[in-house]
């Protein structure tokens, strides 16, 4: 295939089953929390750090191979890597810095390439600037020069936005989505940040542990996820367990029973009845009934609570909402703040909101073979 | 002033850190970069000429030295005359007392360059030595300059040491501090004024000299 296949294993000492491919042109997220071994497995595809088994190809070129003993060095790989703390050589300019991964080009071409490369970059006159003396959104496009100048066949970036501040980031964001148009290579992009990945990446890979739980696209994985685990590291706050009552398949529905309600979600046979099931439901898909005329769409799964707390953080309005039929965790969503303002949501109130069938998504509770976290 | 012992210390003092400047550098970059077993134990021998008395120090060396020893007697066969009391005697005792005034330094200083420089390095398509050149080297560079100071002061002023290896004969093994001692046993205190005057203001110039290098202007590192 034309693109990055991933495979790797080990024990230990940072645990990895990890497999995943990105093809020429797309953009994959590792996502996981800190400590899941998303910079591990980028050093792994550079050639950094060797994992026990595996494999790693590129284009059909084999970099890594534990079975047949093939283990590129890094200085073969052409990968072009951006560092977290960017890693520019501080006793060189910023153009000494993109010249420095221009080995492969005869001396004579490399200044001409390199300031082409910053000018791209919007960096054109700060060519001799040392990096203390640049900002950190313009060493980071430093960073991204030098990684480019390779003529990498796989472009890293290993939480290139964590030290930047959110102008500079968005600026950032569109010289990336620049550069795959430009150049078409696979670009894995480690990060801890759903929105970031949601925003930037064609598809994303859930990590923990070193293991790839879930990979598809942002939208499926945040709104379909394969266990409460995953559910977890999206951030899926809305994460209940319920049953298996019923299947009706000439509507399309299946209903499942949850804190004395039954909820009709949409139809998903795979579950048998009776069976215990955890189940989502993201933010944008609980509704609230409006107090002064009925609203669309108020039949479906209707829920009553109070407020346990009402959050204005800008436009928007978190709201918590608790329960009274025993579930301990309330039900998280937002709206517009001019719309809990008229509607009079504050902390306290009653409530009733719609939980809409189509948002709930079904999961076995404990995906099977999963150590219990 | 006893212009030979000057000049004698001067060559003493070019010659150990010409050999400790490639030595420094493997072992320095050695122990920061490498975990191994017993590393411990080769830092605290590393440090142990700091703590170590002069004059027990150089009672090691001059047994290990002398024609009784293997070193010795190696020597003795190879050039026909004895380590200990000669000029190269006094080179080699001066290269191992002077070991963590070169290693240390310069370990701290590829210990300072953070793994993620030199993986960058590699990621970049650099060879182990043009990393070395021109990664590691230019960045550990102030702090090899210190080692090289402190070590070429410190042998002008080591005494005890010189001493027990290799006496006071003059061209020989009479370095300036041994001749301010001889010169103040003689009552010539003008002449040992003089020196002293002399290895103090080239000290005071050395130590200002390293802390101008190892504040390393304009190298913001993150």
């Amino acid at each position: 295939m034309n693109g990055i296949e991933v495979e790797l294993v080990q024990e230990g000492p940072i645990p990895l089953a990890a497999r995943f491919a990105c093809a020429a042109g797309e953009v994959l997220a590792l996502v996981g929390p800190s400590g899941s071994g998303k910079s591990t497995i980028l050093r792994c595809i550079a050639g950094i750090l060797s994992p026990r088994r595996g494999r790693i190809a590129v284009n059909g070129e084999v970099w890594f191979d534990s079975e047949r003993g093939v283990s590129l060095s890094p200085q073969v790989r052409a990968v072009g890597m951006v560092f977290q703390n960017y890693a520019l050589f501080p006793h060189m300019s910023a153009i000494g810095n993109v010249m420095a991964a221009m080995d492969h080009l005869p001396a004579p071409a490399r200044p001409a390439r390199a300031g082409e490369l910053l000018g791209l970059l919007h960096l054109a006159g700060l060519e001799n600037r040392r990096p203390a003396e640049l900002s950190g959104g313009q060493q980071q496009r430093v960073a991204l020069a030098r990684a480019m100048a390779r003529e990498p066949r796989v472009l890293l970036l290993d939480e290139p936005f964590s030290a930047v501040d959110k102008a500079t980031r968005q600026r950032l964001y569109r010289e990336i989505a620049g550069l795959r148009e430009k150049f078409s290579i696979p670009v894995i992009l480690v990060t801890h940040d759903i929105d970031e990945a949601i925003m930037l990446a064609d598809r994303m890979s859930v990590l923990h542990h070193g293991r790839t739980l879930q990979t598809g696209t942002p939208e499926a994985v945040t709104s379909r996820p394969l266990s409460p685990e995953v559910a977890r590291l999206v951030d899926l706050r809305n994460l209940f367990h319920g049953r298996i009552c019923e299947h009706r398949p000439q509507d399309g529905r299946s209903l499942i029973e949850w804190a004395g309600h039954r909820l009709e979600t949409g139809f998903q046979p795979d579950f048998a009845i009776g069976s215990e099931v955890a189940w989502v439901i993201p933010d944008g898909f609980i509704v609230p009934h409006r107090r002064d005329r009925p609203s669309r769409g108020e039949h479906e799964n209707p829920v009553r609570g109070r407020l346990a707390s009402v959050l204005h953080i800008g436009p928007t309005a978190h709201l918590a909402l608790r329960i009274e039929a025993g579930e301990p965790h309330p039900l998280f969503f937002s709206v517009p703040g001019h719309v809990a303002r008229r509607n009079g949501f504050v902390a306290g109130a009653e409530v009733v909101v719609s939980l809409l069938a189509q948002g709930i998504h079904l999961m076995p509770p404990r995906q099977s073979g999963a150590p219990p976290d | 002033m006893d212009w030979i012992a000057l000049t004698l210390s001067l060559r003493l003092a070019l010659l150990t850190i010409l050999l400790l400047l490639p030595l420094g550098i493997w072992a320095g970059r050695l122990l920061a970069y490498r975990d191994f077993r017993g590393k411990g134990l080769v830092e605290a021998l590393v440090a142990l000429p700091l703590v170590l008395p002069p004059t027990v120090f150089g009672y090691y060396l001059l047994v290990a030295f002398g024609a009784a020893s293997p070193l010795g007697a190696i020597w003795q066969q190879l050039f026909g005359r004895p380590l200990v009391f000669s000029f190269e005697g006094l080179l080699l005792a001066s290269v191992i007392f002077n070991i963590p005034f070169a290693i240390q330094p310069i370990q701290r200083g590829f210990e300072g360059i953070g793994v993620e420089l030199r993986d960058a390095a590699a990621c970049c398509g650099m060879s182990w030595w043009r990393t070395l050149l021109r990664i590691e080297l230019p960045l550990a560079w102030p702090s090899i300059l210190t080692a090289m100071i402190l070590s070429f002061a410190h042998t002008l002023g080591e005494f005890g040491i010189v001493l027990m290896v290799g006496g006071s004969i003059p061209g020989e093994t009479r370095t300036i501090a041994i001749a301010i001692y001889d010169r103040v046993q003689a009552f010539d205190s003008a002449s040992a004024g003089r020196m002293a005057a002399f290895l103090l203001a080239f000290s005071l110039v050395t130590i200002a000299l390293t802390f101008t290098f190892s504040r390393r202007p304009g190298r913001g590192r993150r």
